[in-house]
C-alpha cells in the first residue's frame, strides 16, 4: 500500500479471484470450523445447505492474502523506483460482516475492496486509519460476503 | 443428534471453553498460509511494526474462537450457520505462548419471522487471555434449530 495521504476514499479496485474446492473447503473446515455441513459432503446434502459449502471464516480469509500480495506488488514498485515504502497493518477490526449466499465447491469469487472512509489516528500521530468496505461476488454476479474493516496506514513523513 | 437447540440459550448465560494454547509455530504456519505479513511471522520485523513483536493474525484469532465455539458448543447444537458478525474488535495482540479461554454470553434471543423451525441467537464472545484480558472480541448471530418449532413471533 501507498502511503495514507494517497488513499481516497472511493477508489476501488478488484484484488482477485479465487475458486473453492472441495478438499480445500473441507481442509479448511477440519481445521477451524468442523460443522458437518462444511466437512462431510453426505451429511451437508440433508442440511438446510442441500450440499457441502465453506466456512464464513475461509471465504473472508481467503481474500486476506489476496490483499496482501496486492499490497506486496504495490510496496515493491515504490521500492523499485527508490521511493520508500509505508508501514501497514495491524487492523483495528472489522464490522458489519454478513454471509449474504452460501459458497459451495466450483464457485469463483471476486473480491473488490473500496476505501469508504479515511482519518488520523488520534492514538497514533504517525498513521492515518483507512476503512475498506470488501465484497466477494460469484460467478453468477451474486454477492457472497460482505465486510467493512479499519487498517493503520503510515503517514508520509511520520518519524516511524 | 443435536443436543442444544434455540430455546437452550437464555439472554445473560455465560459459558467458558479452554483452554488452548496458541504456540509460536501455530502462529507462523496460519501466517505464512493465509495472511503472509512480517509482524505474524518473523521476530525481528514485527519488533518494528505497532504490534511490537510477533503477534498472531487477527484473523487467527478469529478462526480459532471459531473453532473454540465449535468445541464447546455449536457442534452438539443444532446449528444453521450464521448470517454475519456484527463486530470484531483485535484490541490486544496475540502473543506466542499464551493460553486462551473463550467466553461467550448470550445477548439477547429471538424466534425467527420467516422461518418457524429456526431462532437467533446473539452472542457476544471475547478471547482472553491468563490475566483475563481481553485479546479479541466478536458479537455475531447463530442460526439455531428449535426444539419445538412455533408460528412466526
Amino acid at each position: 500500500m501507498t502511503f495514507f495521504e494517497d488513499i481516497a476514499a472511493g477508489e476501488s479496485i478488484i484484488v482477485g479471484r479465487h475458486t473453492f474446492t472441495a478438499a480445500d473447503i473441507k481442509a479448511f473446515a477440519r481445521r477451524y470450523d468442523p460443522q458437518h455441513f462444511h466437512v462431510d459432503e453426505a451429511a451437508a446434502a440433508t442440511s438446510h445447505f442441500d450440499a457441502l459449502c465453506a466456512s464464513g471464516w475461509q471465504t473472508a480469509i481467503v481474500w486476506m492474502r489476496m490483499m496482501i500480495e496486492h499490497r506486496r506488488s504495490l510496496a515493491e514498485a515504490a521500492a523499485a523506483r527508490g521511493e520508500r515504502v509505508a508501514q501497514t497493518g495491524p487492523a483495528l477490526g472489522l464490522r458489519d460482516l454478513k454471509w449474504l449466499k452460501p459458497v459451495y465447491v466450483g464457485d469463483t469469487i471476486e473480491y473488490r475492496v473500496e476505501v469508504t472512509e479515511t482519518r488520523v489516528s488520534n492514538s497514533r500521530p504517525g498513521f492515518g486509519l483507512m476503512t475498506i468496505h470488501t465484497t466477494g461476488t460469484n460467478q453468477n454476479g451474486e454477492p457472497v460476503i460482505s465486510f467493512f474493516s479499519t487498517t493503520f496506514v503510515e503517514r508520509r513523513g511520520a518519524c516511524a | 443428534m443435536p443436543t442444544h437447540y434455540w430455546e437452550d440459550f437464555k439472554t445473560g448465560d455465560v459459558a467458558v471453553y479452554g483452554p488452548r494454547l496458541v504456540t509460536r509455530e501455530e502462529i507462523v504456519a496460519f501466517a505464512a498460509e493465509f495472511d503472509p505479513q512480517p509482524m505474524h511471522m518473523d521476530e525481528a520485523a514485527a519488533a518494528a511494526t505497532l504490534l511490537g513483536g510477533l503477534a498472531a493474525s487477527g484473523w487467527h484469532s478469529c478462526a480459532l474462537m471459531m473453532r473454540m465455539m465449535a468445541d464447546g458448543f455449536i457442534l452438539d447444537a443444532a446449528s444453521m450457520g450464521a448470517p454475519g458478525v456484527e463486530e470484531v474488535r483485535w484490541q490486544k495482540p496475540l502473543r506466542p505462548g499464551t493460553q486462551v479461554k473463550l467466553r461467550a454470553t448470550v445477548l439477547d434471543t429471538r424466534a425467527s419471522k420467516s422461518r418457524p423451525e429456526m431462532g437467533l441467537t446473539r452472542i457476544r464472545y471475547d478471547l482472553i487471555d491468563e490475566a483475563d484480558e481481553t485479546i479479541t472480541t466478536m458479537t455475531s448471530t447463530m442460526m439455531l434449530g428449535r426444539r419445538a418449532p412455533g408460528t412466526a413471533a
